[in-house]
């Protein structure tokens, strides 16, 4: 017997809606029996990770929570949604962490040296500040490949730690608070500075969330509306038909990487004068990276992002509250992420192929169709 | 045949039936191929001719029916279960990487561990003594179409099957090199081999072919002696019905019309180490005419139509003139906006996006020049105005297809060529340059292909056509012109032109260009 994948004529409407499902109960199969192999009561972990962060919705005195999970699922969404446009592109950005933490650094740029500047135009002014700043640390991988055929996929990820490792001596060094008690960070932002909650009597969430929902609906319109969009798409399925069109890749790869950094350096400043008020070593929690799951599982269409942002905000307070509860180990967190990345990606293969199972009768399993049939 | 023996039939299949969804893509098929003999196989595009031997080549499996080979049921699982059989097979859409060399090509089909310098030995030992010359190291992917088909014969050719597989092999030669071919496959014949002659050129296979299978809409609707028939009854065999011969109105005037494309001195560089450079082309092409440019794959027929659309820009503006405006210096939707239109060789990944809908492929090419169509505030997309020009064109050109606006990928060669021609056309360019236009296209659907192209011209624009295709070119140019190693030579009006005059200029005989002043068209 062997299995084969047969391309299909048509990609599957039906897969292309399931797959995001099918790879999620797979991901709850696959950490069920994680956890039983790790000694846990898999039923227990499953709901510390997926129920009880979402008790909000029912219980109003946990309705806190849903405001966590508002707030973690902000800057996940805001960069994914960049992410789309270069995935779609086939620009493989894998720097968004970078461009994040950028953002945030540009961003409070004012509040850190002119902490006396008090007028309503600061938090504007960060805000835009934060963009440009992932902005132009995305066009460094977008130029070298344009003018130098560079991967992509290495100069961004390689800047990941150079804004890392930046950020690190920033906030120890010149930009320390020097009344922190020698623990790194800037100084607490002035309440000019601070992006406002959007319910300050319900939680904490801010108003980086409904960014990132306006983000998502303007990309989203972008890309199924407008020539811009098409063009984003042609170029990253046919580069030869997107030539043929009249279209620029080079032009392309920027508009991608431009837009995408701009997307994650908002994220980035959003985390800084939002919940966490003022810049320090640990800005980012792998928001970056998590963001690549996440455009995947929303099938690099930014309304499914916004879905997809959510499940993996639930994650990181499940973690958290399974760690407290059950003491399961916070690095689960990343493997159930990691897990969940697999799934998604695999299930995908049903969107463009379906499997035909082949009897042995008369055959050798040796499939090996020599050339390239 | 049915006098002879069995044991005189190499291949005998019975009631193969191959069945898509509810699609019965071969009907309960018959096939007999006798020892030594060039047996040919025809039918127009989406007949089964190609589901019928991919079944014999093992891509396919069948649904039921029976393969007899040397008179023993025979089941082909594999192409590599038939190549040990002894069958070779030479596809049309050819199976090669384009990152690897020729000869490196050519191993991965062999099964034993032979070093590439033997097999690049053999190949180009085997390709000049059957006329297809090849330099094995060359990478696939810098190659030609032609070029690429030389090393899939060549691949076949090696493994010493009894029954060989063409499909369509003829179709990027020159008139000579395809005399070179008959006397291979001639060759072969004497030598007791088999041979399955896929082929749309009906004099060819009534030239050379012992017997011929017709087939039409899946099932087969004749066995018969090609040479006892005319070209005019195969071709109501394999279409049921007339093929409309196209029809050629001689144009007056001419040489006081207008020049819709002037090409000056166009000369290009290499874009790669493999590819072919442009020396100093020059070309007019006038309101009404339709001049044709032969010649044999990758002679600099794709470096010329890049440069003629603008896909590769040239510095000098003066080279290139649509409409008599230097458009040398524009993009090719800065042409497209001066009334010209393209239509590249490839199909699928070129002139169309493969995973996008018919209806995304008509505004890959047309949103500049239909924008006030198509394109609303902020390049807002309409998606409905679109929708109706993809019927429309659908409908006039008959293409063919599952869904109402399938994805280009899902339409056989000849319908998605349907509609990239008639998405050019519904436009109604004043210059059209089109790149191989019935490559792999049926004798219906080329004929109103080619049709169509006469019309443009007669009704005022200048039609540019290159192909490999003579036939072809014949058929439709007031004249033509042949590219050689990157030269073109001076049009022959086609009142002067034989097949023998150009056959010799594409074989390389008379090198020269076109002097614009003395153009005689």
């Amino acid at each position: 017997m062997r299995i084969e994948l047969v391309r299909r004529p048509q990609h599957s409407v039906l897969f292309s809606t399931l797959s995001p499902f099918m790879a999620l109960g797979l991901t709850l199969i696959a950490g069920a029996i994680m956890f039983s192999v790790l000694g846990k009561n898999p039923v227990d972990a499953l709901y510390y990770y997926f129920i009880d962060p979402l008790t909000g919705i029912w219980d109003p005195s946990n309705r806190w929570q849903l405001h966590e999970l508002a707030i973690k699922a902000a800057p996940l969404i805001l960069i994914a949604v960049g992410l789309s446009v270069c995935y779609l592109s086939n620009n493989w950005n894998i720097g968004a962490e970078g461009q994040f933490i950028v953002g945030a650094i540009v961003g409070s740029f004012i509040p850190v040296m002119f902490p006396g500047f008090h007028s309503w135009i600061v938090l504007p002014l960060m805000l835009i500040l934060g963009m440009a700043g992932g902005a132009a640390y995305a066009a460094i991988p977008a130029f070298f490949k344009v003018r130098f055929n560079t991967n992509e996929i290495l100069t961004s990820l390689m800047l990941v730690y150079v804004a890392q490792l930046f950020n690190d001596w920033l906030v120890r060094g010149i930009w320390r608070n020097p009344e922190g008690m020698s623990f790194p960070g800037t100084i607490r932002f002035s309440e000019w500075a601070i992006l406002p909650q959007i319910w300050p009597d319900a939680g904490r969430a801010h108003w980086g969330f409904v960014f990132a929902l306006v983000a998502a609906v303007l990309v989203w319109f972008m890309l199924s509306k407008t020539l811009k969009g098409f063009e984003v798409k042609v170029l990253g399925q046919s580069p030869r038909a997107g030539r043929f069109a009249g279209f620029s890749s080079g032009k392309v790869v920027f508009f991608a990487f431009l837009l995408s950094g701009a997307l994650a350096g908002l994220a980035g400043i959003c985390e800084a004068a939002g919940p966490i008020e003022h810049l320090n070593e640990k800005i980012s929690i792998g928001y970056g990276f998590t963001a690549i799951i996440v455009a995947f599982l929303g099938r690099l269409n930014p309304l499914g992002i916004v879905a997809a942002g959510i499940i993996l905000a639930l994650t990181y307070l499940g973690g958290e509250s399974a760690q407290i509860a059950i003491g399961v180990s916070d690095k689960a967190v990343r493997a159930f992420q990691g897990m969940l990345l697999f799934f998604v990606l695999a299930c995908d293969t049903l969107i463009h192929y379906r499997v035909r199972i082949v009897g042995t009768s008369g055959m050798k399993a040796e499939a090996g169709k020599a050339g390239a049939v | 045949m049915s006098a002879d023996t069995a044991a005189a039939n190499l291949l005998e299949v019975r009631g193969l039936t191959k069945i898509f969804g509810t699609l019965k893509a071969c009907d309960a098929v018959d096939l007999t191929i006798r020892k030594g003999e060039i047996h040919a196989l025809l039918g127009e595009n989406g007949a089964g001719k190609s589901t019928l031997v991919k079944m014999l080549f093992g891509s396919l499996e069948p649904y039921s029916g029976e393969i007899r080979w040397n008179g023993q049921p025979v089941k082909i699982a594999n192409p590599n279960a038939a190549r040990k059989l002894g069958i070779g097979m030479v596809f049309q859409h050819f199976s090669l990487f384009e990152a690897l060399s020729a000869a490196e090509n050519i191993a991965l089909s062999l099964d034993d561990q032979t070093p590439i310098s033997t097999i690049a030995a053999k190949a180009q030992a085997l390709s000049y003594s059957y006329g297809l010359p090849l330099d094995p190291y060359s990478l696939v992917g810098d190659l030609s179409v032609g070029e690429r088909q030389r090393i899939e014969i060549i691949r076949c050719l090696l493994q010493t099957p009894d029954l060989i597989i063409l499909d369509e092999p003829t179709s990027v030669l020159t008139p000579q090199e395809a005399d070179k071919l008959f006397e291979t496959l001639e060759r072969l014949r004497a030598e007791g081999k088999s041979i399955l002659y896929i082929s749309h050129r009906l004099e060819e296979v009534k030239r050379m072919c012992d017997a011929a299978t017709v087939m039409r809409h899946g099932k087969v609707v004749a066995h018969c002696d090609p040479r006892q028939e005319t070209a005019a009854s195969l071709a109501r065999m394999m279409v049921g019905s007339e093929v409309h011969a196209v029809v050629r109105a001689p144009v007056e005037g001419i040489e006081t019309a207008e020049a819709l494309l002037e090409v000056r001195n166009l000369s290009r560089k290499p874009a790669t180490p493999f590819s072919m450079a442009l020396k100093n082309i020059s070309l007019n092409v006038r309101a009404g005419e339709v001049i044709g440019i032969a010649g044999v794959a990758g002679n600099g027929q794709g470096e010329f139509f890049e440069a003629v659309s603008g896909e590769a820009m040239q510095p000098d503006a003066g080279t290139i003139r649509i409409r008599g405006k230097d458009a040398g210096r524009l993009s090719i939707t800065g042409r497209r906006l001066l009334g010209a239109a393209f239509v590249p060789e490839e199909r699928l990944g070129h002139g169309a996006a493969p995973r996008m809908k018919l209806s995304e492929n008509l505004f890959l090419s047309r949103y500049a020049t239909d924008s006030k169509a198509f394109l609303g505030p902020a390049g807002f997309v309409k998606e409905s105005a679109i929708d109706a020009a993809t019927q429309r064109i659908i409908q006039e050109m008959d293409v063919r297809k599952s869904a109402r606006d399938p994805e280009a990928a899902a339409l056989s060669g000849g319908n998605l060529q349907k509609f990239i021609i008639g998405r050019e056309l519904d436009r109604r360019p004043t210059v059209m340059v089109v790149n191989q236009p019935t490559w792999g296209v049926d004798a219906g659907a080329a004929a109103k292909i080619r049709q169509s192209l006469i019309e443009l011209a007669r009704s005022g624009s200048a039609v540019l056509v290159i192909s490999q295709d003579l036939d072809e070119l014949f058929e439709i140019s007031d004249a033509i012109s042949v590219m050689h190693n990157g030269e073109l030579s001076k049009p022959l009006p086609r009142a002067e032109a034989t097949f023998e005059k150009i056959g010799l200029l594409m074989g390389g005989a008379e090198p020269g260009h076109a002097d614009p002043g003395l153009e005689s068209v």
